[in-house]
Formats: C-alpha cells, sequence, structure tokens
C-alpha cells in the first residue's frame, strides 16, 4: 500500500487507487465534472488537475496531471491548490461558462474561483450541455452503446446515431440520472417513457400495477445476468413484500 | 522466387544490379504527387512513345523509370538522365521528341531546359550541382527518386532489404537495439524521443505479445515528408519496421496512412505483396525462422489520430481520441499490448544505420540531435520542396543556400517551423542551428520538419489565426481547454484582424495560452498556443498596431488596410490594373495608376505584382494621404 503526501498530509491507500482517491482519503478536496465513481475515469473535464512530483524526481519538479486517472505512487507529492493550478482551473471554469453561461452547477463553480462572468465570448446559443462524456460512458457502461459524441472540436455534442432514435437504447435513464446539468430531456409515467425520441411502453408490476421498467430494460437485464425477466418486472417494494413473506415462513421473523 | 536464405537474397541483389547495369541509358521520370500534378505521367508516356516509335529496345538502350518525388516539386516535370546526370526542370510532353533527338541521340544538353540559379543566374546541368541537391545529405530518402518505388528489385539493387539481411542473420535483437541506440537516432514525427529507448522499454514490458507501428497520419499544413517516402519508397519503410520487430520480438505490425494518400497507400500495398511474394515479410523472413507481417490501416481525416494514443483507438475501431498517457504505449499500447509507434521517417532511416552502422549516422548532426532530418521547405522561397539535411544546419543555410533565397528578393521575416503546433522563428534567429533543442528554446519545435517561410507581406497575426483556425478544426473535442480554449482564441483574434480589439486582449490570449498548455490532455491542445506564443514574444508591437492604432503593419489584414500608388514611383506598367479583381484601378499605360478606395477590397493583389514597389499601404482609417487622384 503506497504512502503519499497531499497539501502535506500522509495518506496510505490501495496500490490501484487515483491521486484524486488519495485527495478524497486525505480530506482533501479536488473539484471534478466528468467523474463518477464506478465508471472509467475519463480526463476530459480537466478540471481535477493537480500538481504531482515523484519519489525519484527532483524536489521543485512538477508536473500537472488530472487526479481523476492518475495512478498513485510510493513517495508521491501532490499539491493541489497551487498557484498555476487554481489558475488552470480558473481557466477551464472561465471557458466552461462561456460555453453555458446560464447553467446553475457551472456557475457555482465558476464563482467558488472567483468569476462572475467569462471573459470570453459567451456562446451565442447556449445549452446546458459541459461535454462531460457520463451519458455516454455510463450507456458504453452498462453495455447498450445507444449514443456517443458526434462531430469534432466546439462542434461536439451528444446524440444518437444519425440523430434518429437510437435502436440500442433501453430506455433505462441512466445518461439522464447521471447527468450533472440535467440537461437530458425525457418524460416518464406509468405507462409510457420517452427519451432520445424514443418511444418505450413500461412493464408494471403484476400486482401493485406500478410502472417499474421498460420492456427493452428488463430483457436486456435478464439476458445479461441470466435471472429470468419477471423478476425485474416487479417493483421495489413488490420484492420487498415478498421477501417478508417468505422470512415469515421460514420464521426468521416472528410474526 | 522465395528468398530461402541470405545466400539466395545475395543472389537476388546480384541480379537486379546486374539489370540495371545492363540498362545503359536511363531516363528518371519524377512521378511523385507534385511532378504528377504538373503533367509528369504524360511525360513518362511521351517517353514510352518516344521509344516506340523509333524501335529502341526500351530495357537495355533507353529504360525510362517512373520514380518518387526528387523534391525539387517548384520546378516538375523533372527528368533525370542517367549516366549523364542531366536534370531538365519543367519538362512537357512536347519537348520529349526534342530531348530523345538532341539530348539522348545527338550528345548535347538542351540549356532551355537545365535549372537556372535564381542566385547567379547561370545554367547547371547536372542534378549533383544543383544548390537544392548540393547541400543535402539523404538518408531517409535515399532512394527516393533513384527507384521505381513499385519495382522491388529496382529497390533491392540499391540496398533495400540488406539491413534486413544482416540484422536477421548476424545480429542479435540485443545487438540491433544497440546498434539503433549507437546511432542516437530520435523519433522524426516530432517529439523527439530517443528510438532504441522506446524499443527497449517495449521488449521489457510484459505482455504475451507486441506490436509494431508506423505513423503516416502526416496532417501539418505544408508537410509532406513522410508522404514522399512512402510513395517513392516504401521498401525503406518497410525494412525499418521488419528490423524493429526483429529488435523486439514482435510478429504484427500495422501502417496508419492518411487516407488522403492515395498514391501512398498504393506503393505501400505494391510493396507489401512483392516483399511477401519474395519471402521478404510473412512467415520465415529470407529462412530465418523469424515470423513478421505488415498491414495498412487507411485513417479517416483526423489530425488528432496522428496523436499516438488516438492513432491507437482509431486502429483499434474506437473514436480516434487521445487518452491520458500515465502508461506508456510501449507498456500498453494497442489493444493494452507493448507497442512500438514511429513515424515513417524513423522507420525509414533504420535500415540504412543497420547496414552502415550506428557511428556513421551519429557522425551526422549536432551533439543531442543526431543525423539527418527531412524537411519541407514550403512558403516564400524561390526553392521550395523537400530536402534533407543534416541536424545541426542553420535555417539561413536552408532558406537562402538551399532555398535560393525570398521569392522577388523581399526581406525575410520569419519562418514557422514544427506545423501548426510549432511557432515562428524570426530574422535575428536565422543563425539558429536547427536540431529538437534549439528550435523548443526558440519557441517552436522541430514537429513534422514543415517549414513555411514568410516574408515582410506577411501579418503575424493573421499567420497565428490561420494555424489556431487549422487546430480548431481539428481539436477532438473531449478536453475543455483545447476545444473551448481554440474556439475563444479564434474568437479573440477574428477582433484583432478586424480591427476590434480591445485592451487586455493580449493579456487574456496569454492567460488562455498557459492554461491551455498545462491543462490540455494531449499534445495537440497543449501545444496549440506555440504560434500564438511565439508571434506575440518576437512580434509583440505587431498586435499592439492592431489593438492601439488600428493598424495592420504588414499591411494584410484587409478591415485594417488600405492601398494606394505613389505617384513618383509608379511608370504605369499597367500590371496592377490587370491583376485587380475588382477593377478597383484606373490608368492607361506608361501614365500614373489610381486605386477607387470606395471599390478596393484590399486584397493586396497589385502590391504583389508591382515591380517598382509602387504600391504603399496605410491604416484603412487614416484615410486616402496621398491625394493622388
Amino acid at each position: 500500500m503506497p504512502t503519499l503526501t497531499v497539501n502535506g498530509r500522509r495518506v496510505t491507500v490501495n496500490a490501484d487507487a487515483t491521486i484524486l482517491d488519495a485527495a478524497r482519503t486525505a480530506g482533501v478536496e479536488v473539484p471534478t465534472l466528468c467523474q463518477f465513481d464506478g465508471l472509467e475515469p475519463w480526463g476530459g473535464c480537466r478540471l481535477c488537475v493537480v500538481d504531482m512530483s515523484q519519489a525519484n524526481w527532483d524536489d521543485d519538479w512538477f508536473k500537472v496531471v488530472t487526479a481523476c486517472n492518475h495512478p498513485v505512487q510510493e513517495g508521491m507529492t501532490v499539491v493541489t491548490d497551487s498557484e498555476r493550478i487554481i489558475e488552470t482551473r480558473r481557466v477551464v471554469l472561465d471557458l466552461l461558462l462561456a460555453r453555458c453561461p446560464e447553467t446553475p452547477l457551472v456557475r457555482k463553480l465558476a464563482f467558488e474561483y472567483g468569476i462572475e462572468e467569462t471573459s470570453y465570448t459567451p456562446n451565442p446559443e447556449p445549452d446546458d450541455c459541459i461535454l462531460c462524456g457520463l451519458c455516454t460512458r455510463v450507456c458504453d457502461h452498462i453495455g447498450v452503446s445507444a449514443i456517443s459524441s458526434i462531430n469534432r472540436g466546439w462542434g461536439r455534442e451528444i446524440a444518437p446515431p444519425f440523430n434518429q432514435p437510437p435502436p440500442d437504447c433501453i430506455g433505462c435513464l441512466a445518461c439522464a440520472e447521471i447527468c450533472p446539468t440535467a440537461c437530458i430531456p425525457y418524460e416518464t409515467s406509468n405507462v409510457r417513457r420517452r427519451i432520445w425520441g424514443k418511444e418505450f411502453e413500461m412493464l408494471r408490476d403484476p400486482k401493485t400495477g406500478e410502472a417499474v421498467i421498460t420492456r427493452e430494460q428488463a430483457e436486456h437485464f435478464a439476458e445479461r445476468s441470466g435471472v429470468p425477466i419477471i423478476y425485474f418486472e416487479k417493483s421495489d417494494r413488490s420484492k420487498r413484500r415478498e421477501m417478508a413473506r417468505t422470512f415469515e415462513k421460514l420464521q426468521v421473523v416472528k410474526s | 522466387m522465395r528468398i530461402e536464405s541470405k545466400d539466395q537474397f545475395e543472389a537476388l541483389r546480384g541480379q537486379a544490379l546486374e539489370i540495371d547495369a545492363n540498362r545503359k541509358q536511363q531516363v528518371l521520370v519524377c512521378c511523385g504527387t507534385g511532378c504528377l500534378a504538373s503533367g509528369s505521367k504524360a511525360v513518362a508516356e511521351a517517353f514510352a512513345s518516344e521509344i516506340a516509335k523509333r524501335s529502341i529496345d526500351a530495357s537495355v538502350d533507353l529504360f525510362v523509370k517512373p520514380t518518387g518525388c526528387h523534391g525539387f516539386c517548384e520546378r516538375g516535370p523533372l527528368v533525370v538522365l542517367n549516366p549523364q546526370g542531366i536534370l531538365y526542370t519543367k519538362v512537357k510532353p512536347g519537348r520529349v521528341e526534342e530531348i530523345v533527338d538532341t539530348t539522348l541521340v545527338g550528345g548535347e544538353v538542351i540549356p532551355g531546359l537545365l535549372y537556372k540559379d535564381p542566385v547567379s543566374g547561370e545554367r547547371v546541368e547536372k542534378y549533383g550541382e544543383v544548390p537544392f541537391y548540393k547541400h543535402q545529405v539523404r538518408v531517409a530518402m535515399r532512394n527516393i527518386g533513384r527507384i521505381d518505388p513499385t519495382d522491388i528489385l529496382d529497390a533491392i539493387a540499391q540496398g533495400a532489404y540488406s539491413g534486413v539481411a544482416k540484422a536477421l542473420f548476424e545480429m542479435t535483437p540485443d545487438e540491433v537495439i544497440g546498434e539503433v541506440a549507437t546511432s542516437g537516432q530520435r523519433g522524426r514525427g516530432g517529439a523527439g524521443f530517443n528510438t532504441a529507448r522506446k524499443w527497449q522499454s517495449c521488449k521489457d514490458a510484459p505482455g504475451e505479445k507486441c506490436y509494431v507501428l508506423c505513423n503516416g497520419d502526416e496532417g501539418d499544413p505544408g508537410a509532406f515528408k513522410d508522404r514522399s517516402i512512402m510513395e517513392g519508397d516504401p521498401h525503406s519503410v518497410l525494412e525499418g519496421m521488419i528490423i524493429g520487430a526483429y529488435a523486439i520480438g514482435s510478429h504484427e505490425g500495422w501502417i496508419y496512412v492518411r487516407d488522403e494518400y492515395p498514391l501512398a497507400v498504393v506503393n505501400l500495398t505494391i510493396a507489401l505483396k512483392e516483399a511477401r511474394k519474395y519471402g521478404l515479410l510473412g512467415e520465415n523472413i529470407m529462412g530465418s525462422g523469424f515470423d513478421f507481417d505488415i498491414k495498412i490501416s487507411r485513417g479517416g481525416g483526423a489530425f488528432v489520430c496522428g496523436e499516438s494514443s488516438a492513432l491507437m483507438r482509431s486502429l483499434e475501431g474506437k473514436t480516434g481520441e487521445p487518452r491520458a498517457k500515465y502508461i506508456h504505449s510501449t507498456e500498453k499500447g494497442l489493444f493494452d499490448l507493448p507497442t512500438v509507434l514511429n513515424n515513417v521517417e524513423t522507420w525509414a532511416g533504420i535500415g540504412a544505420i543497420i547496414e552502415r552502422g550506428g557511428a556513421w549516422f551519429a557522425s551526422m548532426g549536432t551533439e543531442r540531435s543526431k543525423g539527418t532530418k527531412a524537411f519541407s521547405l514550403v512558403g516564400k522561397v524561390k526553392n521550395t520542396g523537400l530536402i534533407e539535411l543534416p541536424m545541426g544546419t542553420t535555417l539561413r543555410h536552408i532558406i537562402y543556400d538551399i532555398g535560393g533565397g525570398i521569392l522577388k528578393d523581399r526581406p525575410f521575416k520569419a519562418v514557422q517551423t514544427g506545423g501548426p503546433s510549432g511557432g515562428c522563428v524570426p530574422e535575428e534567429l536565422l543563425d539558429l542551428p536547427v536540431d529538437y533543442e534549439e528550435l523548443t528554446e526558440a519557441g517552436s519545435m522541430m514537429g513534422s520538419g514543415g517549414m513555411i517561410v514568410m516574408d515582410d507581406r506577411t501579418c503575424m497575426i493573421d499567420v497565428s489565426r490561420f494555424f489556431l483556425a487549422f487546430l480548431e478544426e481539428e481539436s477532438c473535442g473531449k478536453c475543455t481547454p483545447c476545444r473551448e480554449g481554440l474556439r475563444q482564441m479564434l474568437y479573440i483574434y477574428d477582433r484583432l484582424i478586424a480591427g476590434q480589439g480591445r485592451g487586455g486582449d493580449i493579456e487574456l490570449i496569454e492567460r488562455l495560452a498557459a492554461g491551455m498548455q498545462l491543462g490540455s490532455l494531449c499534445e495537440l491542445g497543449k501545444s496549440a498556443p506555440n504560434p500564438v506564443l511565439s508571434t506575440l514574444h518576437y512580434f509583440r508591437s505587431e498586435y499592439e498596431a492592431h489593438i492601439s492604432d488600428r493598424a495592420c503593419p504588414a499591411g494584410v489584414c484587409r478591415e485594417l488596410t488600405a492601398f494606394e500608388i505613389i505617384a513618383d514611383e509608379c511608370d504605369g506598367c499597367h500590371l496592377c490594373y490587370k491583376a485587380c479583381p475588382v477593377e478597383a484601378i484606373s490608368g492607361v499605360v506608361k501614365e500614373l495608376h489610381v486605386i477607387d478606395h470606395d471599390v478596393c477590397i484590399s486584397c493586396g493583389a497589385c502590391v504583389d505584382v508591382c515591380p517598382t514597389d509602387a504600391v504603399r499601404t496605410f491604416p484603412k482609417h487614416e484615410g486616402a494621404r496621398f491625394n493622388n487622384v
């Protein structure tokens, strides 16, 4: 287990930890936008930059790296609040604020770094997407890959193939849920769900009648897990009730 | 047909040399992309039909050979006559008959087709005496222009695959790496990483197999060295890769080529096929027991795929985006396996290093940058083209002795090196010896070896904007500083060239540039501010003039510049009248010409054609100062 210092505090973390993990263990806050525990780090937003020096480097030699995906090493020194790091984050936030001048999350983070209005030319057609890529990555992670980024550079955006309702989408809403600026619109009711222009029929709990999941999502999960589809149709409430009844029968709990 | 041993290879080389020696008269017609565009295919065909007409034995008495790029594209189509060594430039098909009659049959040189030295004004007869070629030392490009790239025997006659034979039969893999280490060769793609060290770390990395890749995704505006190598001598690339694969123990390789290089793809494909046919590639190469094969992968048109990690993602069939390289690709590269990725020019030099020895290569160049380097010399120089020189050659030598100086002998202003991520080097640094470190210290870089020469009619803000626009278009958009930063930088430059620059813009540029350098994910974003920072460093007053005076000192930015004809200087040659695209100039021959400012679009065409420098520029907002109406 390597031991390193973050802003002067010594921490010992697992060998496969990232600098971000170490900073959190040390109680040092590092801002992030495109990082999400459970998803492979991506290093796209560049907000989590830190200064890092390895044990065998010259004392005053530091390199700017992203904390989210840089592995820790024994004897590493990490500084998260050096002047150039704060300034780099300021530039990143200033640029994001130009892209998304009205987005509350961006405004809040920028404000924390002393920026109220962007120094740059505001986006003439702003939306709330900060291109953090969480939506496409979670979709890949679930094994669906229904959406992706299209175009490049400043024209980059998130879209389903050919901007048509994506055939592979299972309507799980993971993309919309994970989005830090809540900019992926969807509608959902007890009967129907709609996201990325695609309509889904909701499967309802046979007993309670609650809408639980889309048929496509249930099929996807059933296929990948080998668990019968009927399991995914049940609402959490139904599952708990069933479990309670089983426990009762087994006399695990006294009635 | 298949080579089964070193002896058989030597015998094949002997045969190939014999064929070459028997060709008494050779006509080499440059069929590189540049000369093809100026019609060299028709020239080669004209030679063929002329030979047919005279019933000459084409294989012996007069052999016409289409070759790769000779480099001197400016003067194409080029024809070299061997053994005489005569170079004819700008050869049109209509003059072929005359060449055959006068020179080949009659033994007389045609002076009109010879190269005229722009400095001395004299005609130069021999290829090797033309200043453009005289100063060059060719290693990676050793066979380009000498061989028919589609004829493997021709390449073998000139020494191709001899390095492979030597490595496979006389050297251990470690000795190969040792020889490359002795040569001190560094990556020719721009970053300049030590080749041997890269190979060694890949070899030492754990993994059930490893890969050898060639980066042929050359995308810098104005650079075409890798293109010429792949088109003109694909065998040198294959040879280098086979040797590299042997050194690190790889059995699979890819060449990643820009799809915009169709001739390179064709010639590489032919070379691969021929090499396999002769047992120089594939299973049991030359009977040595070593297996290695190469596939070609065509890029999809993204500049960023020239970046190593993006190239590997693209090869894997994924979106070509860079990723963090905290673990080197020599350890986890293609398909997360150890991978050596080298540039086309790097690979092309390996065969020569093995054959002639690392010490020979290291005897050229400077202390830290050994050997020779290919450059694409373009812009406002008299002799544009592709050159290869020892490292440490000064910019002045390159631009004035090889390039022949600035077009129309205008004053030199700067040379942009290293492509869009490089920088502009000003006149005071003309004596800079060109190597990796010197260029980096000057705020530029070696990059792909592109050199764009600029004269006094170049606005440094306009130049920086050009490169920014290129990079903004090519940024993949994954990381914030590069994606948003380039867009915002472009907004600022649009303001500057439109005369709407604000106080504080220079500081804003500097802050943004620093943020991009430190914050961007890959080298594209990290180095994107180089053109900006180098012009700001050397030509700061030009920026200030654009902002404070609303003036473009070079007289280029249209919104800021007006034109006028100085009465005393104009001799009424009428050239500007003809050049003006909007008929803003009035005047008759031998009388003073006048520009109508209401019609003028400030394109500068009149300045470029005026032989007496009578057209001057002044800041638009000052109005017409010289009232010559």
